[in-house]
């Protein structure tokens, strides 16, 4: 039986983790959770995912700020991030791009696309 | 005891009070213990007798005699309190002495005849023949007041 | 229930748990949206504060989404692209716009309620604010032309003919990835293990970019493919590469529909500049860490607690009566134990304990909705509000707050011509403030109206019959009239304060929680009331007394003194009541025995203790008791709750011994008593 892969999510909203974490729990991931950019560093610190999920309206470092400071570190270069978008916001979809997300998941999230777009990106 | 339990076996517990025996289901009882003294409630119907202390629950108790119209005695150590769930509270049931445990099926039940006095058929919902004795099967929603306004 | 079908990896309840967490959610995002709003309109600067509104709009929206609430994932989109375009600074605040926001959030807690509970709100309710939302959107979107800040830079394509390689049904791909590709762990193995999902496929490498291994650098991109797909769908293989379009190469040849340029969006230029902002000023101070608990452990960690309080109270008084050689020792340990114990209670109690400013904040809404409907101006003022209460007595303190500020604006405050005419500001204030005194928790809700009307109040006394046309009450009694039972000195029954809900409700409501009320007022100035609450509904001071056996608790709150009873000072009143004479009042003399149905052994002549008691509403009586046994901290139990409300017992405590003793109600014993009496009893003489 391989390990399972290790998920992150990063959002501010409880409703919103939840969600993924049952979503992905189901699916065979193992799930970290953080509430905002700022937590999402230090868990990242504790354990490395095999992929991360994370939101971009976030207090305290938000989604963009988040995504720059793991891509900064060379070592994270080849871990996917996915942003959750919705869908009046695609134009943040292409900043969070630029910041260097790897793909995106738009809110509210389709379970089938979202474990898609983790298979898609190796998770 | 019913060597095979089917669905609609109930078990019921029965108890004296006064001369006569009556029962409850048993999944609506919590405890028995014995009695202690109650505080009086004021404006309250003669069978609520008053509260009582159980662990820290402040628990009405009614006295089943008095509520079924028969002769009452004063109650003393050799009463009992048959603790059960009204409609989410728990009441005490101060009775004479617990008697058995019974298992009945539906069709043990007989309704309860038309002589009976419109009190006492409010609350006893059949009756069970088990050997000579006849037991009547309480129905507790009717035990407590009515509500509220009727108790003042 | 069933499986929501976009969820079918999700049980019902999962649903339903996740449904719970949004909805409480709901109510923290939409607290700090009113927040923030507030803190807004104070005039702070402070941009963190805009995004934490924006935030507290776009998670509630996010969760809609996922229950499918449309009206409110309607109207919160729209408030949303509000707050967004304020926060893209194309949208500038200044009052009336803030007016409209806190209006709107206003609406949403509406709709979020509504749709809590499955029901819904009157559109015709929400419609014009909808329209006033949506005119402020408008406003800035006619001065963008809708393109942002896009470039197109058109990528030259080669439209091979239908000869090209691979079959006509099928597609060639030219695929060529950038070295962001990678930079962004995007990986072309798996891009191409997608394109296998989809069909059959032939993968060319093109090797030619690659440098010699020493020339070879690790984040550069050498690589790039030739897939022939035996799929024609263009765009299912567009989606494949949906995320990598940007950074990559991509030609498909061999669309049976006309190519379309592929726009390379190159990144938009300037966007208005929003980096993170590392703000100290956080709406709501957070000091230390906190954690979730769930509300019923707490409250049966209070329930122990309690019992553990009664409990220790037994073994003291057990060990009293045990002889003991050791006697000082086991006093010290025992009152050792003792105040353990009291200090488990009071930490336990302080967990429980919150600040009233959630209370205080239903308030600014409420003031806002009685400015609207009386169209006065009033300003809410609040004090103290991080005084703490626990939260058995919070739960009840927004009915009577609603009900005094209601008052004090349909009343006290004039209107704004009213006001100017006799030199006031137009505006109004209200002022609620919330501190601790004496043990207990002090609210006052004061306004600078007109005060009371002391020559209406009186004559309306009159004409209900609370007083006689010939009493010659003092000002502080007239002003307490209007606590009396159905005063109500508005002849039109307004839709505020009507329905019966006049101050003699909001007394009845405070006394049920074992407080008192007071009013004082200055003509012309406005009006304080003063209210009084016990800590908490858990714990009571009491006074235990002996009656006809029994034990019974009279709250200290109610007690005024207890005296020996002098049987020349007793006079006979009809066949069953008598009245005693105290500095020179007549007070109702009740024999507590009977009123409480307790048989006894003694007569009322041999009784000689009383205590002297007094109900909130002023009205007094002097209780015979067999023996006073001195003050105690109680533990309260509800009888409510394991039996029924019984007149004259307000709950019920369980004492050192054992034994269940009722905490009398004085209002309600007098009450009781009252109705035996032929002739009302003196009310308003409160000495």
């Amino acid at each position: 039986m391989s390990t399972p892969k290790t998920i992150l999510t990063v959002d501010d909203s409880r409703t919103m983790r939840d969600m993924l974490l049952m979503t992905l729990v189901d699916a065979g991931y193992d799930v970290v959770q953080a509430e905002d950019g700022e937590d999402g560093l230090v868990k990242l610190g504790d354990r490395r995912p095999d992929a991360i999920i994370t939101d971009i309206n976030m207090p305290k470092l938000d989604g963009f700020g988040f995504i720059e400071a793991v891509r900064a570190d060379p070592a994270n270069r080849s871990l996917p991030i996915l942003v959750l978008t919705t869908e009046s916001e695609m134009d943040r979809k292409e900043r969070a791009r630029m910041a260097g997300a790897t793909g995106w998941i738009v809110k509210p999230f389709n379970p089938t696309k979202l474990l898609d777009a983790l298979r898609r990106v190796g998770a | 005891m019913a060597d095979t339990q089917t669905i609609d076996t109930r078990e019921l517990i029965s108890f004296r009070v006064a001369d006569q025996e009556y029962c409850v289901d048993i999944m609506s009882v919590r405890e028995i213990r014995g009695w202690t003294p109650a505080t009086s409630l004021p404006a309250s119907p003669a069978y609520v007798r008053g509260v009582i202390n159980l662990r820290g629950t402040v628990l009405p108790v009614v006295d089943l005699a008095e509520r079924l119209g028969l002769p009452t005695s004063v109650p003393s150590e050799r009463h009992v309190i048959v603790v059960v769930w009204i409609d989410g509270q728990l009441v005490g049931l101060l009775v004479d002495a617990v008697c058995d445990i019974l298992a009945v099926t539906q069709d043990m039940l007989q309704p309860t005849p038309d002589i009976a006095a419109q009190d006492v058929q409010a609350f006893v919902e059949a009756l069970i023949h088990v050997e000579e004795r006849m037991i009547g099967l309480i129905n507790l929603d009717h035990v407590l007041p009515a509500s509220q306004s009727q108790a003042a | 229930m069933t499986r929501d079908s976009r969820y079918p990896t999700l049980s019902a309840d999962a649903m339903a748990s996740i449904r719970a967490v949004f909805f409480e959610e709901c109510e923290e995002n939409l607290s700090a949206l009113e927040t923030g709003l507030l803190a807004l309109q104070e005039g702070a600067e402070d941009w963190e504060i805009i995004n934490t509104v924006f935030r507290a709009v776009h998670s509630i929206k996010g969760g809609a989404s996922i229950f499918s609430l449309d009206a409110l994932i309607d109207f919160a989109h729209l408030f949303e692209s509000a707050l967004s375009q304020v926060r893209a600074r194309e949208l500038a605040l200044d009052g009336g716009i803030i007016k409209t926001l806190l209006k709107a959030a206003d609406a949403l807690t509406d709709l979020v309620r509504a749709a809590r509970v499955g029901q819904e709100v009157d559109p015709a309710v929400v419609a014009p604010l909808i329209d006033e939302l949506a005119n402020l959107v408008a406003v800035v979107a006619e001065d963008d032309d809708g393109f942002g800040d896009l470039a197109f830079t058109p990528v030259p394509v080669t439209l091979d003919s239908l000869e090209g390689p691979g079959s006509s049904t099928g597609l060639t791909l030219h695929f060529r990835p950038a070295a962001e590709l990678y930079a962004k762990a995007n990986d072309p193995v798996l891009l191409l293990q997608e394109l296998e999902r989809l069909g059959a496929m032939e993968v060319t490498l093109d090797r030619s970019a690659l440098p010699m291994l020493g020339d070879l650098q690790a984040d550069e991109s050498y690589l790039a493919w030739t897939i022939v797909h035996s799929v024609g769908d263009a765009d299912a293989v567009r989606e494949v590469f949906e995320f990598v379009q940007g950074d990559c190469q991509l030609e498909i040849i061999g669309e049976t529909k006309p190519l379309l340029p592929q726009a390379e969006i190159a990144p938009a230029a300037a966007t208005p500049v929003e980096a993170p902002v590392a703000s100290n000023s956080q709406a709501a101070a957070n000091p230390g860490q906190t954690i979730r608990v769930d509300l019923e452990r707490v409250d049966r960690m209070i329930d122990l607690v309690s019992e553990l309080v009664i409990n220790q109270s037994i073994l003291i008084q057990r060990m009293a009566a045990e002889p003991l050689s050791n006697r000082a020792e086991v006093n010290a340990v025992l009152e050792d134990l003792d105040k353990l114990t009291r200090e488990i209670q009071d930490s336990v109690m302080a967990i429980r304990a919150q600040p009233v400013k959630a209370v205080f904040q239903r308030m600014s809404r409420l003031v806002r909705e009685v400015e609207a409907m009386t169209g006065k101006s009033v300003q809410l003022v609040t004090e103290g509000d991080a005084t703490e209460v626990d939260r058995t007595v919070i739960e009840r303190l927004s009915d009577p707050l609603t009900h005094m500020i209601r008052n004090a604006i349909d009343h006290g405050i004039e209107s704004k011509e009213q006001r100017l005419a006799v030199g006031k500001l137009a505006q109004g204030t209200v002022r609620i403030a919330a501190s601790h005194r004496g043990g207990r928790i002090v609210i006052e809700v004061s306004d600078d109206g007109a005060g009371i009307n002391r020559e209406r109040v009186r004559a309306i006394a009159v004409e209900r019959g609370v007083i006689t046309a010939d009493a010659n009450p003092s000002s502080e009694e007239i002003d307490n009239l209007i606590f009396a039972a159905g005063f109500s000195t508005s002849e039109a029954v307004t839709d505020l304060s009507g329905r019966g809900v006049g101050m003699d409700v909001v007394r009845s409501s405070v006394q049920a929680l074992g407080g008192r009320i007071s009013v004082t007022s200055v003509e012309g100035r406005g009006s304080t009331f003063t209210l009084s609450l016990p800590l908490t509904l858990a714990v009571m001071d009491g006074m235990l007394v002996s009656v006809g056996g029994h034990s019974l608790v009279a709250p200290l709150t109610t007690l005024i003194e207890s005296f020996q009873v002098n049987a020349a000072d007793v006079r006979r009143l009809g066949p069953s009541s008598a009245i005693l004479t105290i500095r020179g009042a007549p007070v109702p003399l009740l024999d507590l025995a009977s009123v409480m149905g307790f048989a006894s052994d003694q007569t009322e002549s041999g009784r000689r203790v009383a205590l002297l008691v007094e109900d909130d509403a002023g009205g007094r009586a002097a209780l015979l008791v067999d023996e006073i046994l001195g003050q105690q901290q109680v533990v309260i139990k509800s009888l409510e709750a394991n039996y029924r409300n019984v007149p004259g017992v307000a709950a019920a405590t369980i004492l050192g011994d054992g034994r269940v003793a009722l905490i009398l109600d004085v209002s309600g014993i007098l009450a009781l008593q009252r109705r035996t009496f032929a002739t009302p009893g003196p009310q308003t003489q409160a000495a």
